[in-house]
């Protein structure tokens, strides 16, 4: 039990020290193609101690939902981050909620951050709050049917059991994960605020979706959302992995397992996140009334996926 | 517990308890209705009437906790020859009724409030009519014989009817009142028949006759076709919803809040009570034609709910989504038991029920609090309102709490019902019908989208409503509900986080009844851990409420406390930034229209729209765009058009004169008893 | 059966699923070029597919049609369509599509209805990855949905290659290929058939100034069809570089 907290928090740490690491590799990969001078690994982490430091500045009128809602979100994703099978497979939380749970923690922080957005009353606001739902109400089911797929191979939803099963296969990449990955690309590239759907360096007013969201929080407030966003991007990032690359987790509880886990881990993401990047900057940003286009194809290419498992029932 | 005082409960006269307060409600409402000053009455008519309500679900509780050997039976010799009415207790009833008692304390204590506002002589009539149909709602629940069935259902159906007509001044409202009417009565007519061929001759109409005889399979099947028919018009199934988005809205908010939370439930609760108990015989393809209707109004329901722009209408077609996704889950249960797969069945029924129960109480806390809404603003038009949470912060945040429910997030009550009804299509351990096989899974994808877009209805609910500023009129006078109102709301939101957070007990209430129905049930598996759901097995899938939401609040808590001590730079309040857009109106803000608009360009083929865009050279440019529900244009439309046409047709044979119709009227009497008498 | 067939069945079924997956994405792409390239993967998924199932059966035959759809599906006429698509002028244009959404779950039906109807001829079926029959069905019904949903003559013919290919992963995968007279008679068909097309094509464009396969257009009618951002198919200039 111990061992197990211990393995949890070591998991957690993991994850809010990577995430904004990974946000700066996958920026640094970005400027690389496009011929620009990187910034820093580092970066989010000094923007992330500039914004702690400065004042926090409350829109006039911005109700107690509006100051709470950061938190939340935080919060929320600090709990994905912990659910998902990152370092391990045997963790005390992973118990605690499976890939629905798991689905429906992201789907509340998302929720949340749009009635935040819209609290103050201002255009780009409710604009911003409108368009994040429209990608969302595609986006979850989409993803939800890629998590299915996996979960009829392993006969589980709860997610230590669907890596575990995944990961020992003689031939691991099944024919309905063709489908799943495609489409888990799709899904993730849009919930994550990546071009082709939106551009996380944007202030556009036409194009913005999350920058709008955000467009009123300062200060810490804006760091920690900014911090959860990239925890965001680590949480889509380790499904990737747990579903598609799941080898080398930890089978067990014990930190020094987990210790030894990380490198392999920190291996996967610098790969993903080089990809992320290739793809980023090889796409042009959609119109935003092709967003539901781009994600029924995603969400279709999902459904396909789980027939196709079973028809073949493997 | 120990044993023995749950065998001495078992012995207790509940169902004798539950029909007197069936009486009392009918008494309160007389007593009520008498009151000169109804606004005072109220005061203490409608308390009373909570606490036995109260007394119901804790009855009703009592009777699932230590379910009895024998149901609970009671006849009642009526005046008249041979005729008894029977009344009987079961598991399922008790379900049922525990969820009508729980929400109707609810809005009853609301209503307390609500109704001693004002001193309108209608007042005197609700309060009447609103007793009636509880008390009418309790006895659907409880009877047990063709007649005294029928006979509470159409004393429901009256009631609730005369509640939806509470403003008849208004033409829209007697047309909604004359549409629900109509098609309560057609349905009426279809649960008489269906129970009527069960009867099948013999002259004993108790349920008690009917289970001993269940008919062949043939005349089961248009038994359970014609109860389909007449429970989903009640349930608001499509394409028997028409009524049900025009009914809900007329009434008063907790006469909404009471159709839209138990009314509806009745309707399911009357089909298990025929397909499970009376017809003894489930066909695969009920389950499936369940299966398809479900979630054809699951989808229907939430996306004409995204593009409402009134409070009540968008929680009334948010409603016909909730049945929707209950009857998929009763439909998936049928379809199961009858392949003989208890356990699977026991799992859809049990996520069935968790969602009746969830949405009997997210959806009357969203009922009511739109009442409160209307009452403190006098407007229900989503267009027009906006930024409540800063004037009714109570109402807002216990609101919230509904609007999460009935987003199914968690840690909701409405996301246990998902959870587990997404388990149940998942894993099966396979139909003997392959198609039926592949198209589960698309079954699966519906209820996710439904679900997802059921969030997007709700952001825009609460965030149009309670965020923002105020769209039409920023002075617009408002204020924070009452003590009454207060009280009801924190009960149906602290009834809806309790379900959502401890779901493993929730089931273990249910699952007497769940028994009853499909000979299994999942007691066995969620064992004594009332906090740790395990539908199946612990390797399969699991799901930790009240640890999630102790997660969730510890990272909260301890970033802030962290947070607290690092920020050093206060907090200052200024203008909003908005992009550096200097000027900014409330006008500015997402309109009710402009926040469904993307819903409607998407699935703009699902829905009759008609558009009139303005020209460029338009001196006053009006946009304008009306919606309609396809269903009314090309189902009831014509059928009204034929049956007007044939009226008419036969108007012309009708003689002129008065005397002339009674002489034929009178022939034809005298012919009919003739031909009796030969 | 040794682990290592296991493998290749499993790779069979993985490669076939992977060709629907192309078959969808011509399904939904608008750029002309683009679809050239998915038609070339998908021959080439192909090309792996004839191989694996010649290796796993020790045919002989499989392979000589694997080479042959090589050459012709994967460079031949690939090259030829591209070179069809610069000579008229269409590398930038866009593809219109009716209801993206409404073809999508249409398509989602097809897969249904084929995966139902391959499961009792699959298990009739003594082959090696019977499995395989559904998609590859699923693959010829998507690609006949792709032809009636386009309209422009070109992304028509190469909806109609899709349709072929999937014809011929159904007849790898069920009979371990057809003979090889009927192979080599469908592979010279193709060919001919897309070089008649791209004649005919560019000599319609000439006559008609429109590749529209419902004629001619209005200009306003085109317009409302593909939106404001798809350009309007270039005028093409019948001098040729």
């Amino acid at each position: 039990m111990a061992s197990g907290l211990a393995g949890q928090m070591l998991a957690i740490l993991a994850a809010l020290a990577l995430a904004p690491i990974l946000s700066g590799w996958v920026a640094q990969c970005r400027a690389w193609l496009q011929s620009r001078s990187a910034p820093p690994l580092w970066q989010p982490w000094l923007v992330l101690h500039k914004l702690f430091l400065r004042e926090v500045v409350l829109a006039q009128g911005a109700s107690p939902l509006f100051s709470a809602v950061p938190f939340l979100v935080f919060a929320c994703m600090v709990t994905a981050c912990a659910i998902i099978p990152t370092l391990s497979t045997d963790l005390p939380l992973s118990v605690v909620a499976d890939a629905v749970a798991l689905v429906g923690v992201l789907a509340l922080a998302r929720v949340l951050l749009s009635l935040a957005a819209m609290d103050i009353g201002t255009a780009f606001g409710s604009l911003g709050a409108r368009r994040d739902m429209l990608v969302g109400f595609l986006a979850e089911p989409a993803l939800l049917m890629v998590l299915f797929t996996a979960a009829l191979g392993a006969h589980s939803t709860a997610l230590a059991s669907m890596v575990d099963v995944l990961a020992h296969r003689e031939l691991a990449i099944l024919p309905s994960l063709a489908f799943a990955g495609v489409a888990f690309t799709m899904v993730s590239v849009a919930e994550n605020g990546r071009i082709p759907v939106d551009n996380p360096t944007t202030h556009l007013e036409l194009t913005m979706i999350h920058e709008a969201l955000i467009l009123e929080y300062s200060g810490p407030h804006l760091a920690l959302i900014e911090w959860a966003a990239s925890l965001k991007l680590f949480a889509y990032s380790c499904i990737g992995i747990a579903l598609f690359f799941p080898w080398g987790l930890a089978a067990n509880d014990s930190p020094l397992a987990l210790l030894f886990a990380l490198p392999i881990l920190v291996a996967k993401l610098a790969l993903g996140g080089a990809v992320l990047a290739v793809a980023e900057s090889v796409s042009a940003k959609m119109r935003i009334f092709r967003v539901p286009e781009y994600l029924a194809i995603a969400f279709v290419l999902a459904v396909i996926g789980v027939l196709v498992h079973i028809l073949l029932g493997s | 517990m120990d044993a023995i005082p749950l065998a001495a409960l078992a012995r207790w006269p509940l169902l004798e308890a539950m029909l007197l307060a069936a009486l009392g409600w009918i008494c309160l409402g007389l007593i009520g209705g008498l009151q000169r000053s109804p606004g005072h009455a109220a005061r203490w008519v409608y308390p009373i009437g909570a606490l036995l309500a109260a007394g119901v679900a804790f009855l009703a509780l009592l009777a699932l906790v230590a379910p009895p050997l024998a149901p609970h039976t009671f006849s009642f010799t009526h005046g008249m020859a041979g005729f008894v009415m029977h009344f009987r207790l079961d598991a399922l009833s008790a379900l049922f009724v525990a969820l009508l008692g729980l929400s109707a304390t609810g809005v009853s204590l609301f209503a307390t409030g609500y109704f001693s506002t004002g001193d309108a002589p209608s007042g005197r009539r609700i309060c009447a009519q609103y007793h009636l149909f509880l008390a009418s709602m309790l006895a659907v629940l409880l009877a047990d014989d063709t007649v005294t069935f029928l006979l509470a259902w159409e004393l429901m159906s009256i009631a609730s009817f005369l509640l939806v007509m509470t403003d008849h001044q208004k033409r829209a409202t007697r047309r909604a009142g004359y549409l629900y009417l109509l098609i309560a009565h057609a349905g009426a007519l279809a649960i008489l028949a269906s129970l009527i061929l069960l009867q099948a001759g013999t002259p004993d109409p108790s349920f008690g006759a009917m289970r001993a005889n269940a008919p062949l399979p043939e005349r089961s099947s248009i038994v359970f076709l014609l109860g389909l028919i007449g429970f989903g018009a009640k349930a608001g199934l499509l394409p028997l919803h028409a009524w049900l988005p025009e009914a809900h809205p007329a009434a008063p908010s907790p006469a909404s809040a009471l159709m839209s939370a138990v009314m509806l439930k009745t309707a399911a609760y009357g089909l298990l009570r025929l397909t499970y108990d009376l017809l003894q015989v489930q066909l695969w393809w009920w389950g499936a034609l369940m299966l398809a209707l479900g979630l054809v109004s699951a989808l229907a329901g939430v996306l004409f709910a995204a593009i409402q722009t009134d409070m009540k209408r968008l929680l009334a077609w948010s409603s016909i989504e909730n049945m929707g996704l209950i009857f998929s889950g009763l439909g998936l249960a049928v379809l199961f038991s009858s392949h003989g797969m208890q356990p699977m069945a026991a799992l859809a029924l049990t996520a069935a029920f968790c969602h009746a129960l969830a949405h009997a109480l997210f959806k009357s806390l969203l009922f009511l609090s739109t009442g409160a809404v209307l009452h403190a603003t006098g407007e229900r038009n989503l267009g027009r309102l906006g930024g409540l949470i800063r004037a009714m912060p109570w109402v807002a945040w216990l609101t919230l709490v509904g609007a999460l429910a009935s987003a199914a997030l968690p840690p909701s009550a409405g996301f246990v019902a998902e959870w587990l009804l997404l388990q149940s299509l998942l894993f099966n351990p396979g139909l003997p019908d392959p198609f039926l096989n592949l198209l589960l899974p698309v079954a699966a994808a519906i209820v996710v989208l439904a679900s997802a877009l059921a969030g997007y209805t709700m952001v825009k609910f609460f965030g149009i409503t309670f965020l923002g500023q105020m769209r039409d009129n920023p002075t617009r006078p408002c204020h924070e509900a009452g003590h009454w109102e207060r009280a009801g709301l924190i009960w149906l939101a602290s009834g809806c986080l309790m379900a959502g957070l401890v779901p493993g007990t929730l089931i273990q209430l249910m699952d007497p009844a769940v028994h009853q129905l499909a000979g299994s049930s999942l007691g066995s598996q969620i064992g004594a851990k009332g906090w740790l759901l395990i539908p199946v097995d612990i390797e399969q899938s699991s799901y930790a409420p009240l640890v999630l939401l102790l997660g969730i609040a510890a990272a909260c808590v301890l970033t802030w406390l962290i947070l607290r001590r690092l920020m050093r730079r206060g907090l200052r309040r200024s203008a909003p930034w908005n992009c550096g857009y200097g000027f900014t109106s409330a006008r500015m803000q997402d309109s009710a229209e402009g926040f469904g608009q993307p819903i409607r360009q998407i699935f703009e083929s699902m829905f009759g729209i008609r558009r009139s865009l303005p020209s460029p050279f338009d001196r006053s440019p009006h946009y304008r765009v009306s919606v309609e529900d396809r269903i009314w244009r090309g189902g009831y439309l014509p059928i009204a058009r034929t049956v007007g046409r044939l009226s008419q047709t036969l108007e012309r044979l009708q003689p002129v004169r008065t005397s002339a119709c009674l002489l034929l009227s009178f022939m034809a009497m005298l012919t009919i008893v003739a031909w009796a008498v030969l | 059966m040794n682990d290592l067939s296991t493998v290749g069945l499993q790779l069979i079924d993985l490669l076939a699923a992977v060709s629907l997956l192309l078959a969808f994405g011509l399904l939904i792409q608008r750029r002309l070029t683009a679809l050239i390239d998915f038609y070339a993967l998908q021959s080439l998924v192909l090309v792996i597919v004839t191989s694996l199932v010649g290796w796993l059966t020790g045919q002989r035959h499989l392979y000589l049609s694997a080479a042959l759809t090589m050459v012709l599906k994967v460079l031949l006429i690939p090259i030829l369509l591209y070179r069809l698509v610069r000579r008229l002028r269409l590398e930038t244009s866009h593809d219109t599509l009716v209801k993206l959404p409404a073809t999508l779950l249409l398509g989602l039906l097809l897969v249904i209805f084929a995966f139902d109807v391959a499961r009792p001829i699959a298990q009739l079926s003594t082959a090696i990855a019977s499995g395989t029959l559904g998609i590859a069905l699923a693959g010829i019904l998507v690609g006949f949905l792709m032809m009636i949903s386009r309209s422009r003559a070109i992304s028509q013919v190469i909806a109609f290659l899709a349709m072929e290919n999937g014809v011929f992963l159904a007849a790898t995968a069920v009979t371990h290929g057809m003979p090889m007279v009927v192979e080599l008679g469908i592979a010279v068909d193709v060919l001919i058939g897309v070089l008649i097309l791209g004649v005919f094509l560019f000599h319609l464009q000439d006559a008609a100034d429109s590749l529209e396969a419902g004629g001619p257009a209005s200009p306003t009618a085109r317009l409302e069809r593909s939106g404001p951002e798809t350009p309007k198919p270039r005028k093409a200039r019948t001098q040729t570089p």
